[in-house]
């Protein structure tokens, strides 16, 4: 990439190397974007690798998704053999030949039947191929396999010559050519094909370590354009070739605030009663028969209810018995799956590689595209690999998820040994969110208890609760910490009625208190109304005597008057009356 | 009646043997154009032919630039490509014919390990 773009920034009117896509899912990420185009390249590979379905895909690809016609010479395959094998990869060899978009020619040559007399070259080859790439104007072709020809004639030295020719003459069509050829001992093929191709070889591999096969797939060489250079494994089913690209993954996913809830409310209101983060990873691990099962199908019920997809990898038991087990917690996943949100995927670990099931999560993530996704247990994997091998797997496939910004849930079995914090994958700084649910023998019983062991990016509760399955789904308790003791399941029952019958008993005395209060209260207050009410009586008697008084010396008051009249005697009020009167006669 | 069918097979036998060694060979010659390898190719074709089939043979050259189609349908991959038709089983010799006791062995005429 750096070299194509170094290239193209210092002289822009050279051309960079035109790239071809193969429309094979993986490949043009890996050849940052397909083969190169006008060019011959090979492929190389032992026999069962996949070369044919290669070069069918690529043809097939090209002739669907980018309309590019394409001849397929058949050095081994006859044409009835080799249209069985595209029915398998789902095409149509007969409607495609006569839509015109692909051509094909068998070449059949047998050495027993020949005879050679002197000198010749392949000019009927390069006949033949050119009046097929011209019947329908093809822009791809496929040999497979030429070094057939090895075999069907002895003059190695022509045939070297005339294969030189071929592959010049083939870039000189301007045609984007596949050649297949077989692996060799020393060199990539068996006879050497790669000094011919120059520009681009692939090679196929077929491994099988510890009784599991794996395909893989390198590209040795890219002239003028770089590419990932590691082995990529891939996959070949019904729909063709899949190839996982490692490389294009990263630590710069995106990341988003929005919460969704667990699926338990108890759990939510521990996660800051927000649950978890949208596109984070949840690893809950525990012991056998702790509810790992349940707590992934209480999330995945939530997600269905939400509307959501999810993607539900089970490894250890088959569909109809998760969807059975689960229904005996209340959670209906049958309708679920009938309804099309929920998918099950179920496969023993062992069934193949590691690629493969990484493979396998990467196809069905992008056929389903869900928002959760759930894997039940990942520990069974290691079952299919090394602890490094398990993890490398793991890494990928979390960072793909959160590229894709998917909710992964996924369950751990540990075992009784050891440290229970601890994964036997060694991922604990992939996961965002831990839970773990653990067993707590006390008193003869055995409880589950649930903890939050990390919530990246929120202040989790701290607190252990109890985890109970009822036929209403899972429920969460907080443990009885009360009194110096943790206790759990019925002891905790026994202490809680305990301490509720104790709690009876003060309450009730309380009671009695505040009531004989209040009677005290009543008695005050019928007191200070008796008081009150005496006090007003003597209120009134004062006043009364009060009025009578003032009745009285008004009454003396007039009696005076009266006699001062009749005496005449009176100095002050009549005195004051005629000054008054004289001094208004004065002014008039 | 064993003894009839007995004579009966052999004299048909010797009766086919003899046929084949008077049987007419049917050659086509595959050509491309006028190559110094085709002209000689012909040349020599013709030329063994006379000598050692006179008579007959039925020789038909053929230029694959003119019909591509036959190339594909009589599995011409090398050039010159001499393929005979009768007497069955088919046989193709490629080359210039330039190697006259091949030429022989690749047609019949003398046996493979001589």
């Amino acid at each position: 990439m750096a070299k194509a773009k170094m290239v193209k920034t210092k002289h822009d009117d050279i051309a960079v190397l035109e790239k071809c896509p193969t429309g094979i899912k993986g490949l043009d990420e890996i050849t940052r974007g397909g083969l190169p185009r006008g060019r011959p390249t090979l492929i190389c590979g032992s026999a069962g690798s996949g070369k044919t379905l290669f070069a069918m895909e690529f043809l097939m690809r090209g002739a669907i998704d980018y309309g590019d016609p394409g001849v397929f010479m058949s050095f081994e395959e006859t044409p009835e053999d080799l249209a069985k094998n595209f029915i398998s990869l789902g095409f149509d060899l007969h409607s495609m030949m006569s839509r015109g978009l692909i051509a094909t020619d068998h070449v059949y040559i047998d050495r027993s039947e020949v005879e050679e007399t002197g000198e010749y070259d392949l000019e009927g080859l390069f006949i033949r191929l050119g009046s097929a790439i011209d019947s329908i104007g093809a822009k791809r072709v496929v040999l497979d396999t030429i070094e057939t020809l090895f075999s069907g004639l002895s003059n190695t030295k022509i045939l070297r010559a005339e294969l030189r020719r071929l592959f010049s003459w083939l870039k000189d069509r301007g045609v984007t050519a596949i050649v297949t050829g077989e692996r060799g001992d020393k060199l990539l093929t068996r006879h050497g094909l790669e000094e011919y191709v120059a520009d681009c070889v692939i090679l196929l591999d077929f491994r099988t370590q510890e009784q599991i096969a794996t395909r893989r797939l390198r590209v040795v060489k890219y002239r003028g354009s770089s590419h990932g250079s590691d082995e990529y494994p891939f996959l070949i089913d019904e729909s063709g070739l899949s190839i996982l690209p490692i490389t294009s993954l990263g630590l710069d996913y995106p990341v988003y605030n929005e919460r969704i809830p667990t699926g338990v409310p108890k759990l939510d209101g521990m996660l800051e009663g927000k649950g978890f983060y949208r596109g984070s990873t949840i690893l809950v691990s525990g012991t056998a028969g702790t509810g790992k099962t349940s707590l992934a199908a209480t999330f995945a019920v939530a997600a269905c209810r939400r509307g959501e997809h999810c993607l539900y990898f089970a490894f250890e038991e088959s569909p109809s018995q998760v969807i059975r087990n689960m229904g005996s917690i209340g959670l209906d996943l049958a309708r679920w799956v009938k309804e099309g949100l929920l998918t099950f995927h179920s496969a023993r670990p062992s069934l193949y590689g590691l690629e493969m099931h990484l493979l396998t999560f990467h196809k069905m993530i992008n056929e389903f595209n869900p928002q959760v996704f759930i894997v039940d247990p990942i520990s069974n994997l290691s079952a299919a690999g090394t602890v490094a091998e398990v993890k490398s797997i793991l890494t990928r496939l979390i960072d793909y998820l959160k590229m894709k910004n998917i909710t992964t849930f996924l369950t751990d079995l540990t075992h009784f040994i050891g440290n229970l914090e601890h994964t036997s994958e060694e991922i604990s700084s992939l996961i965002d969110t831990w839970l773990l649910l653990r067993d707590i023998e006390l008193n003869g019983e055995r409880n589950r208890g649930l903890y939050i062991l990390k919530s990246r990016g929120m202040a989790h509760s701290n607190q252990i609760q109890e985890f109970l399955l009822t036929n209403q789904g899972i429920g969460l308790i907080d443990i009885y910490t009360g009194s110096g003791n943790v206790l759990t399941g019925s002891a905790r029952a026994t202490q809680e009625a305990g301490e509720k019958a104790s709690e009876q008993v003060r309450r009730r005395e309380a009671d009695r208190r505040l009531r004989e209060q209040e009677r005290k209260r009543n008695a005050l207050e019928t007191k200070i109304a008796a008081l009150r009410a005496e006090f007003e009586v003597e209120t009134q008697e004062v006043h009364l005597m009060a009025e009578e008084e003032q009745k009285r010396q008004a009454v003396q008051e007039e009696d005076r008057l009266d006699m001062a009249q009749l005496r005449k005697g009176n100095p002050s009020a009549p005195q004051a009356k005629s000054s008054k009167k004289k001094r208004e006669r004065g002014v008039g | 009646m064993q003894l009839n069918r007995g004579i009966t097979s052999t004299e048909e036998f010797e009766k086919a043997v003899a046929l084949r060694d008077r049987a007419t060979y049917v050659f086509r010659l595959y050509v491309t154009g006028m190559t110094p390898k085709s002209t000689l190719a012909i040349a020599n074709v013709r030329k063994l032919c006379e000598k050692h089939l006179a008579d007959r043979y039925e020789l038909k050259v053929i230029d694959i630039y003119q019909q591509p189609e036959l190339a594909r349908a009589e599995q011409v991959i090398a050039t010159p490509t001499l393929i005979r038709k009768q007497p069955l089983p088919l046989r193709r010799l490629i080359g210039d014919m330039s190697d006259e006791a091949r030429f022989l062995v690749g047609i019949d005429l003398k046996p493979r390990n001589s």
